[in-house]
């Protein structure tokens, strides 16, 4: 069967020789994602600080995703095992566009699949909130969600303005998905915070777990200060207010408190921005480029 | 089968208007509105589609590229290229008129106008959205969200306290 025939299902392209054109993102037949992607760089951005960029909103989308994903087959109801891994799909696909424009203007030859999985862990430039993992705990996975979501979305409202034409295409699907996301996140913390005992109890341990991740979210790296000023990112630390009325409405409601603790902190300045992560990343990358690093060039 | 009589543009936009979406193969990819332009080419030799995602991640869009170029070669054209854009973001206001009842037709609840999008932030819902959403196999509008995420990117799953029977909904975006 070619290619180029047409399939009963959109599994049965999964069975085919797809020669030199299969690819490892999505599996078989995945092509170039979209027109966009080849757009010029905008007048005034250095080409390098696009690239990183794309890579920190790609990565955060990539590795929450991966994260996500790990509730297939374990999540503890069929609605919310569909839920999360339909999460985990939307920010794949966000994380495909990101990576695709990255590979494009940094110009070392390489595609959305070699930067996802053939990168050393020090290029990756994901915030820890990402790949800190749920640990299979439920209440966990959704304090993440709340708090990874709320965060990205007004990310991406305010990317919808950014000169690079990829970025603001992404955030103009994105903001429509990722309001998605946050609302399901905010309402099993409602359902859990405002429920019995037990819940409570869970849902606010997971969210004190988690909540030494958040200061990064909103410390701005010299990347985002140079594009920001060139109108295409935007300074995560002048989102910080509008993120906090949110989590604080949706705490207000759930019954649960705004945790008191210390972020993590910096290495001499740096953290996940500037390619520094926790041992947690190391064990996602083992997962998720075992396979392709095991087969080089393999497709499936 | 090639049918030379008929102008390319023509035949170009007959083919491409009989492609069916590879999940919900009731609609057309007209229907969907994702079809966002058939240009003609190289005196009538090639033709190039362009097309939209629904969502960010939808692996339905490889399966559309597949049949869209097959479709086009029946019809005879040489060369067929599909474009995929992402902007202007697809939203369910796309869907036709006659999509929508080809929707319920199947049981499937089809989606509420959306309108402009504002420019502010997106405000929070705490609870499932109280639109009425009527109940493709008894009409009841008594039903309620199981789950705000379905068997596809772009359904929710719903449940008729009527009739009790289960139910797609494609989701407003």
């Amino acid at each position: 069967m070619s290619a180029s025939e047409s399939h009963d299902t959109a599994y049965d392209s999964l069975t085919e020789d797809h020669g030199a054109d299969g690819q490892w993102a999505f599996g078989t037949g995945i092509e170039d994602v979209a027109a966009e992607i080849t757009s010029p760089v905008p007048d005034g951005v250095d080409p390098a600080d696009l690239a990183q960029y794309c890579l920190m909103l790609g990565d955060d989308a990539l590795i929450c995703s991966h994260r996500l994903s790990e509730w297939t087959t374990n999540a503890p109801e069929l609605e919310e095992e569909v839920a999360l891994a339909n999460i985990a799909l939307d920010l794949l696909g966000q994380a495909r566009l990101l990576l695709a424009r990255a590979g494009h203007v940094e110009q070392a030859g390489r595609d959305e699949d070699a930067l996802a999985y053939l990168r050393p862990e020090l290029e990756f430039r994901n915030v820890a909130m990402a790949e800190i993992g749920d640990e299979l705990d439920f209440a966990r996975a959704v304090a993440r969600l709340l708090l990874f979501s709320t965060w990205r979305l007004a990310l991406l409202q305010r990317l919808l303005t950014s000169r690079d034409p990829v970025i603001a295409a992404v955030a103009g699907k994105g903001v429509k998905e990722v309001a998605y996301h946050r609302d399901y996140a905010a309402r099993w913390a409602l359902r859990l915070g405002d429920g019995t005992a037990e819940s409570h109890r869970r849902m606010q341990a997971a969210l004190d777990g988690v909540w030494p991740y958040v200061e990064e979210l909103f410390r701005t790296s010299e990347v985002e200060v140079a594009l920001t000023a060139a109108g295409v990112a935007v300074d995560p630390a002048q989102i910080r207010a509008e993120v906090d009325s949110v989590l604080d409405e949706v705490f207000a409601a759930a019954t649960l408190t705004r945790p008191q603790r210390p972020g993590i902190g910096t290495i001499a300045g740096r953290g996940g921005r500037q390619g520094l992560h926790t041992e947690k990343l190391g064990h996602v990358l083992a997962v998720m480029q075992g396979l392709a690093r095991q087969h080089p060039g393999a497709t499936w | 089968m090639v049918n030379g009589a008929a102008p390319a543009a023509v035949r170009a936009q007959a083919a491409v208007a009989a492609v069916v979406d590879p999940e919900m193969p009731m609609l057309t990819l007209d229907d969907l509105g994702v079809v966002r332009g058939v240009e003609v080419r190289a005196g009538g030799e090639a033709v190039r589609v362009t097309i939209t995602p629904t969502y960010s991640g939808c692996p339905a869009i490889e399966v559309m590229r597949d049949d869209l170029r097959t479709a086009l070669a029946e019809a005879g054209f040489a060369a067929v290229e599909v474009r995929t854009v992402l902007s202007p973001p697809w939203s369910t206001d796309w869907i036709s008129a006659a999509g929508r009842r080809k929707l319920a037709e199947h049981g499937i609840a089809p989606p509420a106008g959306v309108g402009p999008r504002s420019s502010g932030p997106v405000p929070l819902a705490l609870s499932a959205p109280v639109d009425v959403v009527r109940c493709p196999h008894c009409g009841s509008a008594a039903t309620d969200e199981l789950s705000r995420f379905g068997p596809t990117a772009c359904t929710a799953l719903r449940r008729c306290t009527a009739c009790r029977e289960p139910f797609e909904h494609v989701k407003e975006i």
